[in-house]
């Protein structure tokens, strides 16, 4: 099957049943995309399959076959999307892990709702979990985004 | 909040796009930098293991301690940077390998800057008297006479310059001075400390462009799986891997030998399946149908363990701090008060499961780790093996969190000893499954408080027994009391002006390995201690703050070793670091002034306070909270005061504030329970913590400017928390909480 990574496209022959994740962290060492939980609870692993994220950890490669990947090192050429702008000024992350996943599912949320209310964001971005506990600055640096793109 | 000074957006841009690996450089430095400090370049500066100064004038600066979140990165090159005086564009950050000449690296009690603050400044205003020395010799003017400057030697009477790049080889040539000659800056005068600089770390971490230890990867890397035994010191009785060996990509199952008390370091054992990839590995450790044997841990249960555990609580125990006469002042009164707090155990659970790299060439291993410990990763690895820890060469990645979990490298020796066996390097890595089941565990507790309270409703009599298994337990045979350590946090130090105080410890066992989690015993003391006081407000018809001030009485030094207590003080002077009430009931002024604590009636909010002493700072909390119709709750805001005395940077202590309280909410959320021995949470479906929905909306963060020595942050946020919680959720419904993990849903009946 063929699969497209951060416009890349990729050659797989392997295991349909495997998840997406192992994919791009093993066998294209990607490493910015995380493995928290294995089973889709924590959203450390999130990418977007056609623009949507997903938890690539639970995501089969039979279902990304013929479809277009973007992981955080694709979601911007100089990685300077509003969202890891607004990460930065914000300064979000602690240790830094789940940032990658929670970046992609607060893209994903913008294009699907450009102004979400703060219930949005909750609903949005429950299946991350931060253990350091930068919910708060999350949720500012995704008001942020949403005002300038007012 | 605004943008962290010394980043522009350009800035940001221009980092973003530089290249960042394990020596993650903060602007585009060539990789011969990040040897420069290893002892490679022969024409450096380098007057101590802190400080390089490379021919091209670039500061490089190696980081002893570990990065979990807490940007300690960020911290040492603020400190070196500034009496260096050095450019934050010509600095760079080098992980340090596990090694004792760097002192103490085991980063968790809090004391990476309180331990480090003073010799770091040190190191630096030497390497900056040598580059003063070195101008003044060129210029022939006395090297008092000269100051530091942007990266440049100035002679201040005539403003003459040289750059850092011009001194180096002259500078690197003379002796270096000794530590009482050297002098370092005056508060007034720092250019990085005390700032909110921006963590070196950002950019690297906002583009997915970081190393940690589950993201190692070498040539010919095979990766590990473990499946460990359910109950600790159980071993295989039958392994059929039968269909473990048909799993495409599977390389060797190796059974482990089993564990045996106590725990220490060492791997737990269980059976090891070594593939070509992960998701084989973890496929193959699926496949295996193990039979298991049993063992006198076997029979434990958690509610066993809890009864017994309370009712050792309220026997009572050995006598560890006592003033007056409690025991009397009990059985004259009237009426006392009286209650019990249990807390139930908690897994660390950092969003990435350790993971460790190991390559084995002869009597050589060089390891790759998310480590809190490397120096004990190095010497874990050499017992392991047999080896002289000299042949053991541990990198430091970044980890993904922490919190105490990753200071036992019993991974790094799993990894170690599979790569000798299999004869190829080989990355361990455990599954979200493995770290909530085989974990180092924050101990279960129960606590029973007895007080006596006069006429007016002041308490004369305060009367507290903890009990839980003890940490030590972990670490030595047949240790069924708490130690020391463990009731310096938050116990022994009671801030409570009473006439009668008697505080004991009960007897408990372990049954898993007890460990530490973020804040450790604090945890439940600060619980405990901090509800029951608001139990006592109510029963004496008081306001909570109110009666906590009075509760604490006095500004005081409270001098706990004529209460024949035997405190540790965490590793501190009591000279330097008092028990200093003052401090305490200030935070307690500040945040209760913060959260308007006095017109909450009248705006109909709910609030809950608690105040705490640890790692030597003084926290208090205030938690507002929304219970809705059908009882489930909401935290809509959070004020916190802390005085963690002098501070390096202030957005990394308001960082950790933040995140400390919503560790503690998720203290007050989640348990570790065990039937018949084994864990039964797995994963996060079943180990709850708190997510974004729960947390609270906004918190509010105030320091305490302070020129008292520098005390600890990461953990002192977490304590407070979980008291202030069950004290608003009381003020909101009229039940009291006493036990954790709170409902999601409560019953409302006031």
């Amino acid at each position: 099957m063929q699969i497209t990574i951060n416009g890349k496209q990729h050659d797989y022959d392997g295991d349909p049943a495997m998840p997406l994740l192992w994919f791009i962290r093993d066998d294209l060492k990607m490493k910015g995309t995380k493995y928290g939980c294995g089973m889709a609870l924590c959203g450390a692993c999130t990418v977007h399959v056609e623009g949507n994220a997903v938890r690539a950890c639970q995501f089969p490669m039979s279902g990304a076959a013929g479809k277009s990947v973007t992981t955080i090192e694709g979601l911007d050429k100089d990685h300077a999307h509003p969202l890891q702008i607004a990460w930065a000024e914000e300064n979000v992350p602690q240790c830094g892990y789940c940032q990658s996943g929670q970046i992609m599912q607060a893209a994903s949320l913008l294009s699907a709702n450009p102004s979400p209310s703060d219930e949005d964001i909750e609903r949005g971005m429950s299946g991350n979990i931060c253990r350091c506990g930068t919910y708060p600055r999350i949720r500012c640096a995704i008001k942020k985004v949403a005002e300038a793109g007012k | 909040m605004s943008m962290p000074e010394i980043m522009s957006r350009r800035d940001f841009l221009k980092k973003t796009t530089a290249t960042a690996g394990l020596t993650l450089s903060v602007s585009m430095l060539s990789a011969q930098h990040a040897f420069a400090a290893q002892g490679a370049a022969s024409e450096a500066l380098a007057p101590n293991v802190f400080i390089n100064i490379a021919e091209d004038g670039i500061v490089n600066i190696t980081c002893h301690r570990s990065e979990m979140g807490q940007q300690i990165r960020t911290a040492i090159a603020q400190i070196i940077a500034d009496e260096l005086d050095a450019d934050w564009d010509k600095i760079n950050v080098i992980q340090a390998l596990g090694d004792p000449k760097y002192g103490d690296q085991n980063t968790d009690g809090s004391r990476s800057i309180r331990r480090n603050l003073d010799r770091l400044q040190l190191a630096s205003a030497t390497a900056a008297t040598m580059l003063k020395q070195a101008a003044a010799k060129g210029w022939g003017v006395d090297a008092a006479s000269c100051h530091c400057e942007n990266h440049q030697v100035v002679h201040t009477p005539s403003g003459r310059k040289a750059d850092f790049a011009t001194l180096v080889a002259v500078a690197a040539s003379l002796p270096v001075p000794e530590e009482a000659t050297v002098t370092v800056k005056e508060k007034s005068k720092y250019k990085y400390v005390g700032k909110p600089v921006a963590s070196i770390d950002l950019p690297a971490v906002v583009s997915g462009n970081t190393t940690y230890g589950q993201d190692v990867e070498l040539d010919g890397m095979l990766v590990a799986v473990i499946v460990r035994p359910p109950v600790m010191f159980t071993s295989p009785k039958s392994v059929d891997d039968s269909k473990a060996k048909q799993v495409k990509g599977v390389k060797h199952i190796i059974t482990l030998p089993a564990a045996k008390a106590p725990a220490v370091f060492n791997p737990l054992g269980g059976v090891a399946v070594i593939a070509e990839s992960t998701w084989a590995a973890m496929q193959g450790a699926n496949a295996l149908d193990i039979e298991w044997t049993s063992n006198e841990h076997s029979d434990y249960n958690h509610d066993d363990e809890k009864a017994a555990l309370i009712a050792s609580a309220q026997k009572g125990g050995e006598v560890v701090r006592t003033k007056g006469d409690a025991k009397k002042a009990l059985s004259e009164a009237e009426t006392l008060m009286e209650a019990t707090y249990f807390v139930p155990m908690l897994a660390q659970a950092p969003m990435e499961p350790p993971a460790a790299t190991a390559v084995v060439n002869g009597d050589k291993v060089e390891i790759w780790a998310c480590t809190q410990h490397p120096q004990a990763a190095r010497s874990n690895v050499a017992g392991a093996l047999g080896i002289a820890e000299e042949n053991v060469t541990v990198n430091v990645t970044l980890l993904g969190g922490g919190f105490g979990r990753k200071s036992k490298p019993d991974y790094v020796a799993e990894a170690a000893i599979l790569a000798k066996q299999v004869g190829a390097p080989v990355k361990l890595v455990w599954r979200r499954e493995d770290d909530i089941q085989h974990g180092y565990y924050h101990a279960v507790s129960a606590q029973h408080i007895k007080a006596v309270q006069d006429e007016n409703g002041n308490t004369t009599t305060w009367h507290h027994c903890t009990a839980f298994p003890s940490i030590s337990s972990t670490f030595a045979p047949g240790v069924d009391m708490p130690s020391g350590g463990e009731l310096d946090l938050g116990f022994i130090d009671n801030p409570f002006d009473v006439a009668n105080m008697q505080l004991e410890k009960g007897k408990a066992v372990n049954h898993v390995r007890i460990g530490w989690l973020r804040s450790v015993c604090n945890v439940f003391h600060a619980f405990a201690i901090q509800s029951f006081a608001d139990e006592l407000a109510h029963a004496a018809g008081k306001d909570s703050k109110a009666h906590l001030l009075q509760l604490i009485g006095p500004g005081r030094i409270i001098d706990l070793t004529a209460e024949k207590a035997e405190p540790g003080n965490y590793g501190e002077s009591l000279e330097k670091y008092p028990v200093d009430t003052t401090r305490l009931i200030n935070v307690i002024e500040r945040v209760t002034k913060m959260a308007k604590w006095d017109d909450r009636k009248k705006e109909g909010r709910f609030l809950g306070l608690a105040a705490h002493r640890s790692f030597v700072s003084y926290t208090a909390t205030v938690v507002e909270v929304v219970v809705n119709e059908d009882g489930t709750w909401s935290i809509p805001k959070t004020y916190v005061s802390i005085d963690p005395g002098t501070i390096v940077n202030p957005e990394h202590v308001r960082a950790q504030c933040e995140g400390g309280s919503i560790f503690g909410l998720s203290c007050a959320m989640g348990q570790i329970t065990a039937t018949d021995g084994a864990v039964e949470q797995s994963n996060f479906h079943n180990y709850t913590v708190a997510r974004m929905q729960h947390a609270p909306k906004e918190i509010e963060v105030d320091i305490v400017e302070s020129d008292a020595p520098p005390a600890g942050v990461g953990e002192p946020p977490t304590p407070p928390f979980a008291p202030a919680l069950a004290n608003a959720l009381f003020a909101a419904t009229g039940q009291r909480i006493r036990e954790l993990p709170i409902p999601m849903r409560l019953t409302k009946n006031s």
